[in-house]
């Protein structure tokens, strides 16, 4: 082994840790399996078995893993590959079963293709939302596996490191930088002493908002047969408690084969402020709960989020207002400004939900939603892409070279909210927008080179923008991979690259790419 | 009064020329030949010694001292001298200090150190430039009253419609009075008749609303009345301030420093400021940099050569002003006469801020009109006041003739003296006052 300089033991043996903790959350399919008895209790029970087994073995590769940064990076990127390969396991099983022991539930189902069950694993931890089901009902599926494919997102979403490092005090040293290289956005907000107490803190705030939108859609439910309307008819507890799991983590899976269309009014509304706060800095509901709203109102990303916000939405209504070819929705406010509040924050904190399919609306109000494919929602987030603070920085940088061009010896801090940015994290504010902007270049070139040669009724259009849509952890594309449909058209080439980009997207690039170099490993 | 100065530079020695007259000056260097000195030019009791040692503070006779000024030029020397004092025996206590830091960690308390008063030169001297700013034509503005009254020296341009008008066709402001008219640095009292002549200074005492619009009729007619565009050259803690203090008045200044580290650090420090790094003195840069439309050009650098070279190099290229804080007091006026318009002295405004807090006992505030010739002070009427209760036609008959009172402050309001205006009890009386009458002043007011 001479030459490497990284301790990949440790690095192993601490997602093993991971992966044995992984049994956890497996448990919960198992209450949803033995509750309604319609299957899928053995590949859950078979699942948590193979993830002991993995992550004891893993884990006795190194019994005290001493991480440094290097191994961090190893640890966080393989820790998400590794979830997804487990998580696949369950959708593999009901479409097979195993061999002389139990029969498959759904032998149909389209995820026992192996690339379409990690895609749709990878695309549930990553909180991408892209499903390659190919028909989301309960004949089609056991309630236990669609659940856990909404409880991915919901582990994904606040990120499966952080969670770690909340619970195993071994990840005391070294947690913030795991917890760096695993958070969206740049740099880390530590606002306890203690880096478990972070951890703690941003996990609690997290369950405490989902709990609270499983309670309201449940509510709604309830009282509407008190109230003699019905409120919510389709929101059974079943849907509250899958689409709660989905929201916060902006992940957009929905065991509704029509997303939220398939709810009412009352519910698309109640969805939307819940997607908004899943695009704010969670550090900025710890000031808000400690009794420091100035903080709030005076975070400059928070006030850039927040505008952009009402500025796509106050354009897309307007488009749909006026757009005489939507039925029920041209000339009409209240389904104007819903549906357009609903799809801008569907796309800016990248979830993906859809309260109609936008494919059908006209190519103004199309093509702002997808230019916030590539807008992502806040720092230290649960959303995706590449996030409005490193919009803010790039676009102060760049209107700080406009004026050092005419005053080549003027010197301009970047400042956000009047606190100047250092010059080191501009520069890697500007390489990983570049960076970014770089793979979905490269990306959207193979997957439409790919979808020529394999179906030539894919436009470059569609392609493009599935692929910014993985990347960016959004979710749907446009045209044939719209909100109401799926991404099982491409080929499994693309599928599998698809999932590369959604690792990558999650972990913000630089963690899993810089595996890759030459010198992480040797110098 | 006993006043033990420790420190004999240019600030000690100008704080004990101002006080020797009127009281007992004792002044502590450890410099032999500044003491020797010392002897020769002012009446007062020179002590050779290191004044952070407390035997030399009691030969000194701190015992005895009411005040204690540490004017030295180390910071922490003054810092010590205080707390030996304060130490030994019970003196009021002023330190002269250089960094700001220390400024704000006294101004929690008033009493950090054991300073009772403290004054930082660089903080004075970018209030008195930033003053001089707000007031385009003036050469000296001193505050007082907290800021209701003015006292404001201006030059008379030839050009201006008041020159050749006699103060009583000029006296056309609400609540301003003629002080006083400096011809060829000689002070004299205005009377109706006086013809303001162009080149001539008028010292006028007033609100500062009568003092702006006296200022605007003072300039000449095509001078643009307001600034807008101002460049400070030099990013010590001298620029850093004028420009912090410019940025609280609403100007956008821009900023000039050679060094590119400290450059950066002002430049985070100061969000409405245009830093730049480069050097001043490349008269290349201040043309590509448009200097010369800059309204006022202020020079802050170490060297006071450099000053002028930048000032002149400014003016030339066309700006409208240049202000320069120079160090040494010899080049003062050999500067002002070379083109600089105003040359502000930081060891000037120190002593004489320090000053103020020393002399008279119930004078709050003293502005030095012309070094030896005049001051201005602003004193609490008490019931032994020769003004008390009495118009103020009566009262100028006890007063010696060269003595005018500018302003009148009562409970917030200012009074504009006519003869029949009656001075209360409590009223604070701006009054300018000749070197001569200081004594007079003293006891009738």
């Amino acid at each position: 082994m001479s030459g490497v300089r990284v301790d990949w033991r440790a690095s192993l043996a601490l997602v093993g840790s991971v992966l044995t903790y992984l049994a956890v959350p497996l448990c919960f399919p198992i209450a949803v399996a033995l509750y309604y008895g319609d299957g899928g209790l053995v590949a859950f029970l078979v699942t948590i078995a193979v993830t002991l087994l993995l992550g004891f073995g893993l884990g006795r590769l190194d019994d005290d893993p001493d991480i440094g940064a290097r191994e961090g990076f190893l640890m966080v990127s393989a820790t998400w590959l590794a979830v997804a390969l487990v998580g696949a396991i369950p959708y593999l099983i009901e479409a097979h079963g195993i061999p002389g022991v139990v029969a498959a539930t759904h032998p149909e189902s389209t995820l026992g293709d192996p690339a379409n069950a990690l895609f749709e694993s990878m695309s549930g931890f990553t909180t991408t939302g892209a499903t390659v089901l190919g028909s989301i009902s309960f004949d089609a599926h056991t309630r236990a596996m669609m659940m856990w494919r909404q409880e991915t997102q919901w582990l994904g979403g606040m990120g499966i490191v952080v969670l770690a490092v909340a619970i195993l005090p071994k990840l005391s040293v070294g947690g913030a930088q795991l917890m760096e290289a695993e958070a969206p956005g740049p740099g880390l907000e530590k606002f306890t002493p203690k880096i478990a107490e972070t951890a703690r803190a941003l996990w609690g705030l997290y369950v405490g908002l989902t709990a609270l939108e499983i309670a309201l859609l449940y509510g709604l439910h309830l009282l509407g047969p008190a109230l003699g309307t019905p409120l919510a008819p389709k929101m059974t507890f079943y849907n509250a408690v899958a689409h709660g799991l989905t929201t916060m983590p902006t992940g957009g899976f929905s065991p509704e084969a029509r997303s939220i269309e398939a709810f009412s009014a009352v519910v698309q509304w109640v969805i939307v402020p819940f997607m908004i706060a899943a695009g704010v800095n969670f550090a900025l509901f710890w000031h808000l709960v400690t009794g420091d709203p100035n903080h709030v109102r005076e975070d400059a990303e928070f006030r850039g989020y927040v505008g952009l916000l009402a500025v796509a939405t106050a354009l897309v209504a307007g488009f749909l207002y006026t757009d005489p070819g939507l039925a029920g929705i041209a000339g009409a406010l209240e389904p104007s400004l819903r549906h357009a509040a609903f799809q801008v924050a569907s796309f800016v904190t990248t979830t993906g939900y859809a309260t109609v399919d936008f494919n059908a609306w006209g190519t103004p109000a199309k093509y702002v939603l997808l230019a916030l494919l590539f807008v992502g929602g806040s720092a230290g987030s649960t959303g995706g892409g590449i996030k409005i603070v490193r919009w803010l920085v790039v676009l102060k940088s760049v209107r700080r070279e406009f004026f050092t061009t005419v005053h080549p010896d003027a010197v301009r801090p970047v400042r956000l909210a009047g606190q100047v940015i250092d010059e080191s994290a501009v520069r890697g504010i500007q390489a990983f927008t570049l960076c970014y902007l770089v793979l979905f270049a490269v990306a959207s070139v193979l997957v439409v080179a790919n979808g020529a040669a394999v179906d030539g009724g894919m436009s470059v259009f569609e392609a493009v923008s599935a692929t910014a849509s993985t990347l960016g952890n959004v979710g749907p594309g446009f045209g044939a991979f719209g909100p109401m449909n799926s991404y099982l058209p491409f080929p499994d080439s693309t599928k599998v690259l698809m999932v590369g980009l959604m690792w990558v997207g999650r972990l913000e690039v630089f963690p899993v790419l810089v595996l890759l170099t030459r010198s992480y490993w040797s110098s | 009064m006993r006043v033990l100065i420790v420190g004999a530079g240019e600030v000690g020695s100008s704080i004990a020329a101002d006080l020797s007259d009127s009281h007992e000056v004792v002044v502590v260097d450890v410099d032999a030949d500044y003491v020797e000195q010392l002897q020769y030019d002012l009446d007062v009791l020179p002590v050779q010694g290191d004044g952070t040692e407390s035997d030399v503070l009691e030969e000194a006779g701190v015992a005895d001292a009411d005040i204690v000024i540490a004017s030295t030029d180390d910071d922490e020397t003054n810092l010590a001298v205080c707390g030996t004092a304060a130490t030994l025996a019970d003196p009021f206590t002023i330190a002269r200090v250089q960094k700001t830091a220390y400024l704000r960690t006294w101004r929690r308390t008033q009493r950090a150190f054991d300073v009772d008063f403290m004054v930082c030169t660089d903080l004075l001297t970018a209030q008195s430039i930033v003053r001089l700013i707000e007031f385009p034509t003036a050469t000296d503005v001193d505050p007082f009253s907290s800021g209701r009254v003015q006292m404001a020296e201006f030059e008379v341009d030839p050009e201006s419609e008041i020159a050749g008008q006699t103060v009583q066709a000029a006296d056309r402001f609400e609540s301003l009075t003629f002080a006083a008219v400096v011809e060829d640095g000689e002070a004299t009292i205005p009377t109706g008749e006086t013809v303001l002549t162009g080149g001539s200074k008028v010292l006028v005492i007033g609100t500062p609303d009568s003092v702006e619009s006296f200022a605007a009729a003072v300039a000449p007619s095509s001078a643009a009345a307001s600034v807008d565009d101002i460049v400070v050259v030099g990013g010590g803690q001298q620029g850093l301030l004028v420009a912090e203090r410019l940025e609280e008045r609403g100007f956008r200044p821009r900023l000039i420093e050679h060094d590119e580290t400290r450059a950066r650090d002002l430049a985070e420090q100061l969000p409405k400021t245009t830093v730049m790094a480069h050097d001043a003195t490349d008269a290349d840069f201040l043309a590509a940099e448009n200097v010369g439309d800059a309204d006022v050009v202020i020079a802050c650098l170490d060297s006071d050569e450099k000053c002028l070279l930048v000032s002149l190099l400014s003016k030339r290229l066309g700006a409208g002003r240049a202000i320069a804080s120079i160090e040494t007091p010899e080049y003062v006026s050999l500067f002002e006469t070379v083109g600089i318009d105003v040359a502000v002295n930081p060891r000037e405004v120190t002593a004489e801020e320090i000053t103020r807090f020393t002399r008279e006992r119930r004078a709050e505030n003293v502005a030095i009109v012309e070094p030896g010739e005049a001051e201005v002070l602003e004193v609490e009427v008490d019931d032994e006041s020769v003004l008390a209760g009495r118009p103020i036609r009566e009262a100028v008959a006890d007063l010696p003739s060269e003595v005018v009172i500018g302003a009148i402050t009562r409970d917030d309001t200012v009074i504009t003296p006519r003869g029949d205006t009656v001075v209360e009890v409590g009223d604070h009386v701006v009054v300018f006052v000749p070197t001569g009458a200081q004594a007079a002043i003293a006891e009738k007011l």
